[in-house]
């Protein structure tokens, strides 16, 4: 026998093994109660990450082991146990126009499609969001999967209205971002969100955008808060 | 004011949508899961369609050609050949909303030859057909605003005067019992695979509600009997590993690394052949290692993480044990051509019908096409037909009263018997007496239990008592539906004395010209009875 924690209970299980298995097996024979989604049980539907010693993992490609503590994602609203409120997606998506909004007439080469392989790979589960940093802080953030989704499509022949996209990622987007890769390393089907999101940097500097947070740097250390009109308590402190 | 209700969210459910609110209509989406936790997710091979490439022998005809033979002479020739006719629309309008299929050197979208076809004619995305199809659908409808009801569950169909009315749904979030009125409802949500509890590669969601509710409705389901088996999944927890592991040149070996059987006959055959070593007390293996990693990894690279991942085996140098496990379920809500089913505005579409598009057997590709392309056709008719109908609004259905007692009940019924051993051991009772090889015997035996099982529902409670997203309550209610699907399947196939693609009969080994019908399930009070029309 093994000790686990879950949802800050601690349960014996016979011997470590498959995470999601081991939920099942908790839920059906010692605790009914214990809530958590799963779907497909092989990684492609996104709906059973969680935590696992403060990692974020897709419960049916991680191992659970002797000590180790299950939680739920992080900066997210918990609905029960396991369970967080999905309704996020939406909105950042929906934030960064992460579609086809005007299709172009362009020739599709297997280069090209190939080149928006990986990030349409992202099966939504929110391990990025739930490892973000700025996120955190910063609900308006649009945030790493709807980031690299909207450079999926950016970086997409079939779109026309690149200009568009590039516009609707600047506020609370891409100069936001710290590049701190913490994305990256949880992202279950080994998405590069960071340089998806530099990449969207190098898109808008062509476009004529800059860095924002440059032009701070010029004039002295500047936290780019505005103390006296803004309210901080979207920030995560009120100094 | 509902148009058009659409129950599901996985590629037919979301065309559905598409082409309701772009023609016009008020469209709302229920879903069991969030949209792109559908099993559609998990579709890998490809999508088939005849595209129209210089130098390409293949025709509409011959796609027809392979159905019809695949669907062993139950298929409805009329839905294969506008499935068929329409593939290269279906195609070229997932490729215009987004969908990133992978191009050939011609830049042309390329294709590759799946089990039974003549041709090359399945398109691809890389590894995740089914996955990018999913999500770029997804993406079209939060573009066009689509309305989700997500996390809500059907319970039962409003139907009067042979009419749909509307749906009663609980939402999984607060244990709320709603009636949702709408001028006409399209059901796409999903098979019942799950039945094979612990021997079945689909989601744990496919437990076929809308089905259940169409019988307890008086809506017409037919082919219960037809589940299709793959036959590599990986033994311990029944993870597909793809068709395309055989195409390009595995072998399936004994423990003695003895080759048994043509590794490219169809899924059927090879799913008999493997079971019979593994009854005959063999271990049945995928060996792949003579393609050697640098093949594997460039023409497989998701099989060669699958089976690392979930079994710890490197296909380059390891045996991996495999078994067969329930894959399809070609069973469901009885349609026409037009996904009409026998109750006036209901439509059915996807897996969870039967519109004898794939009669006995599915041919690999041809799921993804069905969903996509009915999906876009009912959609569209709904949307259209949905102007002539007047709505309902102050319907008052005894059914949502009978529901919100249905739900309080089950907060009060003491746990006695476990639901979940004996969803379990159904499973398990389904795969041995009810899988690949059935005889009259094991089908008796299998239907006693189920009897059984049923007896035992008055004591089936659930110890979860919290109104808070309570899947206790809903993995209760999913397996009362199996329970009520289960009987139907067992019935079907012991009025099939005959085998038939999918369905196989140890006693009755030979196709019978006689059976050449469909298995229609009637109910009669609390009985069923199967004809075959």
């Amino acid at each position: 026998m093994i000790s686990v924690t879950i949802c800050d209970k601690q349960y014996n299980i016979p011997e470590e093994g498959n995470l999601l298995k081991t939920l099942h097996k908790i839920k059906t024979t010692q605790n009914n109660s214990l809530t958590y989604r799963s779907g497909c049980r092989s990684g492609v539907c996104g709906s059973c990450a969680v935590r696992v010693n403060g990692v974020e993992k897709l419960a049916c490609k991680t191992t659970i082991k002797a000590g180790d503590c299950v939680e739920p994602l992080k900066n997210i609203h918990i609905i029960k146990d396991l369970v967080v409120d999905l309704s996020n997606q939406k909105l950042s998506l929906n934030m960064a126009f992460a579609n086809l909004e005007e299709k172009s007439d362009a020739i599709i080469t297997p280069q090209d499609e190939k080149s928006i392989d990986l990030q349409s790979n992202c099966i939504l589960c929110n391990s990025c969001y739930s490892s973000c940093p700025i996120y955190e802080v910063n609900k308006e953030f649009i945030g790493p999967f709807a980031l690299t989704r909207a450079y999926r499509y950016v970086n997409d022949k079939k779109e026309n209205k690149i200009q568009h996209k590039i516009d609707s990622v600047q506020k609370n987007g891409i100069w936001d971002c710290t590049l701190c890769g913490n994305c990256n390393m949880v992202c279950p089907e080994h998405i590069d969100i960071k340089n998806d999101i530099m990449m969207l940097r190098n898109k808008s500097a062509q476009l004529g955008y800059t860095d924002p947070n440059m032009g701070n740097f010029d004039s002295g250390f500047d936290t780019n808060l505005d103390f006296i009109n803004q309210d901080l308590s979207s920030y995560g402190f009120n100094p | 004011m509902i148009d058009v209700l659409i129950i599901g969210s996985g590629g037919a459910g979301l065309s559905a949508a598409l082409e309701a609110k772009k023609n016009g209509s008020s469209v709302v989406v229920v879903s069991k899961t969030y949209p792109t936790q559908s099993q559609t997710c998990q579709a890998q091979g490809g999508i088939n369609g005849v595209l129209k490439k210089e130098n390409s022998k293949d025709s509409i005809n011959s796609h027809i050609q392979d159905t019809i033979k695949s669907a062993h002479l139950i298929g409805d020739d009329e839905t294969i050949r506008f499935m068929c006719e329409q593939a290269s629309d279906t195609i070229q309008w997932l490729d215009d909303i987004g969908v990133p299929f992978s191009r050939d050197t011609n830049n042309t979208i390329a294709q590759r030859k799946l089990g039974g076809a003549s041709y090359s004619r399945a398109c691809y995305s890389s590894d995740y057909t089914g996955l990018k199809i999913l999500h770029t659908l997804y993406d079209n409808c939060l573009k066009e605003n689509i309305e989700f009801f997500n996390e809500s569950m059907l319970l039962n169909f409003i139907v009067e005067n042979e009419t749909i009315k509307g749906i009663t749904t609980l939402d999984i979030k607060t244990c709320e019992v709603k009636q949702i009125v709408a001028k006409s409802i399209i059901v796409a949500s999903g098979g019942y695979g799950a039945i094979y509890d612990g021997y079945t590669t689909n989601s744990n969601a496919s437990t076929g509600d809308s089905i259940a509710a169409a019988l307890r409705a008086n809506v017409t389901i037919a082919n219960m009997e037809y589940i299709q088996f793959h036959p590599t999944t990986l033994k311990e927890n029944s993870i597909l590993l793809s068709e395309s592991a055989r195409g390009e040149g595995g072998y399936l070996v004994t423990q003695d690394e003895e080759r048994f059987v043509d590794e490219l006959a169809p899924r059927d055959v090879v799913s008999r052949a493997i079971e019979e070593k593994i009854k005959a007390g063999f271990d049945v293996f995928l060996d792949l290692r003579h393609l050697g990693l640098e093949k594997i990894k460039e023409v497989m690279p998701q099989e060669y993480d699958l089976a690392l991942q979930f079994a710890g085996l490197k296909l380059d140098c390891d045996l991996i044990p495999i078994k067969p496990s329930a894959h399809y379920t070609m069973g469901g809500i009885k349609t026409n051509v037009s996904c009409e089913t026998n109750i006036k505005n209901l439509y059915a579409v996807g897996e969870c019908s039967s519109n004898g598009v794939h009669g006995a057997n599915r041919l690999g590709g041809n799921s993804l096409l069905e969903i996509i392309t009915f999906g876009r056709f009912i959609g569209k008719m709904a949307s259209e037909k949905s102007n002539t109908i007047l709505l309902d609004k102050k319907l008052t259905s005894k059914q949502l009263e009978l529901d919100i007692n249905f739900i309080e009940n089950i907060f009060l019924i003491p746990k006695e018997v476990d639901f979940y051993s004996i969803k379990k051991e159904m499973g398990t009772l389904f795969y041995n007496n009810v899988g690949l090889f059935r005889k009259e015997e094991t089908l008796d035996k299998a239907l006693e239990q189920v009897k059984i099982y049923r007896t035992k529902k008055e004591l089936l409670g659930i110890t979860d008592k919290s109104k808070i997203y309570n899947s206790n309550l809903k993995e209760y209610i999913e397996f009362l539906n199996m329970l009520e699907l289960a009987e139907t399947i067992i019935l079907s196939a012991k009025n099939r004395t005959e085998s038939r693609g999918a369905h196989y009969r140890v006693d009755y080994p030979k196709e019978n010209k006689q059976f050449a019908k469909e298995s229609i399930i009637v109910k009669i009070e609390n009985n069923y009875k199967v004809e075959l029309v």
